[in-house]
């Protein structure tokens, strides 16, 4: 301990003077042992001088050459797959896709002969089974509970409340359990 | 003994496709947190691990990465118990990797650069030595001054992987707010009107990984909420 001790103030001091520290015969001239020589970390390791253009030249290409890390795949599923605001999009999306298709369907039923009034629709929605009848109304009746439900979360975010980290995990898993039953009820009770 | 799975990739080989490589440690040697592991395994079993860290504590910032699915610093990640699943260790989501776990930040703080995060103020102070702030204007700055810009919270941000070449993100937002909560700062109307356009601030859509992920329990969302409530009233 009080030789390795040594050793290093006698580094130390050598390392103020460099040229008497980079020539060869300097470690036997101060009296290092060989042993304690070994204790000093060397880096193998060669490295060469480059001009700035060299460097930019090597960093451009290899820039190009960068895999982005990756992303949806790998990120926590409770965040990305049942994300309140991923979702928010998607209904909203079909809900407007849907309106879009119906109404254009609506427009030019008479022109090529569909029946698309409301009294033929719900005839013949009556005829369906009940499950089946339940099941198509719940693909309906989910999405739209859902979207009414979150506009509101997004609404009181927009105001500034309610974005402690746990009112908005214990909120997002609320959301999925009311809009599951708001949908059933809608599409068996109503 | 606890099994850490860790993303490989090696800028001397770009054609080698990024990889996850398993490395068991004994957890009875190991410190508590992931960034101790990382730390271990880079000096016991795989020299050629590259990852950034510096203050070990939760201040530099250097060690944010993906740790079980959540961006988070590796050094206040404490190591799950030995009985879960095995961790896995990936660079921040959507970045360009430097070398296994180093993302490519270099867009990151041109976006904090062009927020011009620093007091802008023409009017010299009334006494010629401080510009002063009521404990109530100060108090306004808690929460936002704390951040370190490690990056978690903007990486996190699926609007942010999609548009990160024009929107901000969680983190500049955040301190992009800082200094429009700053009652010294007399620019203000400046900075609202350069973020008013659609891609700067309103590629924000309340997602809010952000909060849930930030290692400092800051509130980018909340943050961005109110600079928008502020510009639109």
């Amino acid at each position: 301990m009080i030789a390795q001790r040594l050793g290093t103030t006698a580094l130390r001091r050598v390392a103020a003077k460099p040229d008497a520290f980079f020539t060869a015969n300097s470690a036997a001239r101060l009296g290092l042992a060989s042993s304690q020589m070994s204790m000093m970390q060397t880096r193998p390791v060669a490295t060469q001088k480059l001009t700035p253009v060299d460097g930019d030249a090597i960093l451009a290409k290899q820039r190009l050459q960068r895999p982005v890390s990756p992303h949806l795949e790998i990120y926590d599923k409770k965040q990305t797959w049942f994300g309140g605001s991923a979702w928010q999009r998607i209904t909203g999306a079909g809900f407007s896709g849907g309106l879009y298709v119906f109404a254009t369907a609506y427009l030019v039923a008479p022109a090529i002969g569909w029946h698309l009034e409301s009294a033929s629709i719900a005839a013949a929605v009556a005829a369906l089974p009940l499950a089946l009848k339940g099941g198509l109304k719940f693909f309906i009746a989910w999405p739209f509970v859902f979207h009414s439900i979150n506009g509101v979360r997004h609404l009181l975010f927009d105001l500034g409340k309610g974005f402690s980290r746990t009112n908005i995990i214990r909120t997002g898993w609320y959301l999925w359990g009311a809009s599951i039953v708001g949908g059933l009820y809608v599409a068996f009770f109503l | 003994m606890k099994t850490f799975q860790i993303y490989r990739w090696n800028p001397d080989t770009p054609t080698e496709k990024p990889r996850m490589q398993s490395y068991t440690l004994d957890l009875n040697k190991t410190g508590p947190m992931v960034l101790d592991a990382l730390i271990r395994i880079k000096n016991e079993l795989d020299p050629t691990l590259t990852f950034r860290r510096s203050c070990r504590e939760g201040i530099c910032g250097s060690c944010a990465m993906n740790i079980n699915g959540t961006n988070t610093l590796a050094c206040l990640c404490r190591i799950p118990a030995e009985d879960a699943a095995e961790t896995k260790i990936y660079p921040l989501p959507h970045t360009y990797v430097v070398k296994d776990l180093v993302p490519d930040l270099t867009l990151f703080y041109k976006q904090y650069k062009s927020i011009k995060p620093y007091l802008q103020r023409d009017t010299p102070s009334p006494d010629g030595k401080e510009y002063r702030q009521s404990k109530a204007d100060r108090r306004k700055l808690d929460g936002l001054y704390e951040c370190i810009l490690c990056a978690c919270c903007s990486t996190s941000c699926p609007s942010y992987w999609w548009n990160s070449e024009e929107y901000l993100g969680p983190a500049i937002l955040l301190q992009s707010y800082r200094w429009l909560a700053d009652s010294r700062d007399e620019r203000t109307q400046e900075r609202y009107d350069a973020l008013n356009n659609s891609m700067s601030l309103y590629r924000c859509h309340t997602i809010l990984n952000c909060t849930r992920t930030c290692p400092k329990g800051l509130n980018p969302g909340l943050a961005i909420a109110n600079i928008k409530k502020e510009m639109s009233f």
